[in-house]
């Protein structure tokens, strides 16, 4: 048996939305995912199409580049241009706007930015160029966390360090459920995150919130089984935390990575762009890495940073969940990925750009 | 940032796997994992294989989704929705 068709059967998919269409929920419900790589598997496959007119799927704050704050960005820039660093860090990342420009543009003005694929690219930047400072703009949720916090156990050389803007994914879910006027039925969780993390932190929901939430793989059977399975709670009048990605996530999550990043990181509060400030939902290196803080390394003095958005954009409603893409008057227009006036149109994770490069006609 | 299907372990080398992905040699950092043998399925974020397929588990989900029709069945052995399919 392979690993991945058995998920991307179609004979199994019609038996899901079967089962999901006989659901007859006695009310709409709407189900949150908060995962860019979900929005993608929804997205390509048609999942909302097949879905019952009771069931909404709807993204929240799954993309870690559009969360990323202003001031984090603003300061990636002044490093390579103030400072004469090398500042490398993921793709998506160098193209995000802010008010004030965006890496692209910082390396127009004669910054030093490069692209890597993986944090040991910047390890690599930085043996390569001893007599050169490399900075490591280190962005993602706990998927990524985990493995730069490895990283750094080994070792890393004395010119590499690391601005971290790392997020949490719980602490964005339990902010989310307070926001008065989004309703949300249940979560589907993300699938990656929790083989890292396990399970545990997310019972908190079920218990506490009464919010059912099921863990999901990416292909369509993974999707539309947490759908149902969520769906079933909401029927049977139950809250429960359920796998539905069993072959991944375990629910104890990855031993290794959890400590390997309790090793390193420490939780602390921290802002998203376009939400706000977070309790406990950043990670920031602990003190015995200083050394390597780029924060602390270099001194750059905060100015006020630039504002959240540019006017106009609708990425704050977007990440959240209380507006889709097309109801944003600059989706598709003012705003397209070879002119992205917001972070939701850049990243291959953010909403809007997957709405646009699956729209339809 | 995050690629969605597992990849293969062609090679161990130096703690490193080396995958292939799109018909392109990728080496992937083992250091999360345990265990790790050629063969074995990996899931792969930002360089690092952040955990593994279990194909046990695989065929276990399989077998979960047959219990949820099942169950979901108005003929199902629950008994909780007998008449359920006949609601619409």
């Amino acid at each position: 048996m392979g690993v991945v068709e058995p998920f991307r059967d179609s004979a199994l998919v019609e038996r899901v939305v079967e089962a999901l269409r006989s659901l007859s929920m006695p009310r709409s419900i709407r189900i949150m995912h908060v995962c860019g790589t979900h929005e993608n598997s929804i997205a390509r496959f048609g999942l909302r199409e097949l879905l019952p007119s009771t069931i909404r799927v709807i993204a929240g704050p799954g993309c870690p580049v559009c969360v990323c704050p202003v001031e984090d960005i603003e300061m990636a820039m002044r490093l390579s241009l103030e400072k004469g660093v090398i500042l490398a860090t993921f793709g998506d990342m160098v193209r995000i706007p802010t008010p004030s420009g965006s890496l692209l543009d910082a390396k127009a003005r004669g910054g030093d930015v490069r692209i890597v694929y993986s944090p040991f690219d910047a390890l690599q930047l930085a043996e390569r160029n001893p007599t050169e400072e490399v900075v490591f703009f280190s962005v993602g949720f706990e998927t990524t966390a985990c493995g730069v916090a490895a990283m750094i156990l080994q070792g890393v050389p004395r010119n590499l360090s690391f601005l971290v803007s790392h997020r949490l994914i719980p602490p964005a879910m339990e902010f989310l459920l307070g926001v008065g006027d989004i309703r949300i039925d249940g979560f589907i969780i993300p699938g990656h995150v929790t083989t890292v993390m396990g399970l545990e932190e997310y019972r908190i929901f079920p218990e506490a919130y009464g919010m059912p939430v099921v863990s999901a793989g990416f292909e369509p059977v993974d999707v539309l089984t947490a759908i149902l399975m969520i769906g079933r709670q909401i029927k049977d009048g139950k809250a429960l935390c359920e796998n539905a990605y069993r072959r991944a996530v375990k629910e104890a999550g990855n031993r290794k990575a959890k400590e390997a990043m309790a090793e390193v990181f420490t939780v602390s509060d921290a802002y998203w762009r376009g939400i706000g400030r977070l309790p406990r939902s950043g990670l920031i290196l602990k003190g015995e890495y200083d050394r390597i803080d780029a924060r602390k390394r270099f001194s750059i003095d905060l100015r006020e940073p630039s504002l959240d958005l540019n006017p106009g954009c609708s990425c704050h409603l977007i990440m959240i969940g209380k507006i889709d893409p097309p109801s944003c008057p600059l989706f598709g227009r003012r705003c397209t990925p070879q002119t992205p006036y917001g972070p939701c149109m850049v990243s291959f994770d953010g909403t809007c750009n997957v709405w646009y490069r699956h729209r339809q006609g | 940032m995050c690629l969605a299907i597992p990849m293969k372990v062609k090679r161990i080398r130096d703690g490193s796997g080396i995958v292939e992905y799109r018909g392109v040699e990728r080496e992937v950092s083992l250091l999360l994992l345990e265990d790790v043998r050629e063969g074995d399925y990996i899931l792969v974020h930002a360089g690092f294989a952040i955990g593994k397929i279990d194909e046990e588990a695989a065929r276990e989900t399989l077998d979960l989704i047959e219990d949820l029709f099942q169950e979901q069945s108005p003929y199902g052995t629950s008994g909780r929705r007998i008449g359920s399919g006949f609601d619409d």
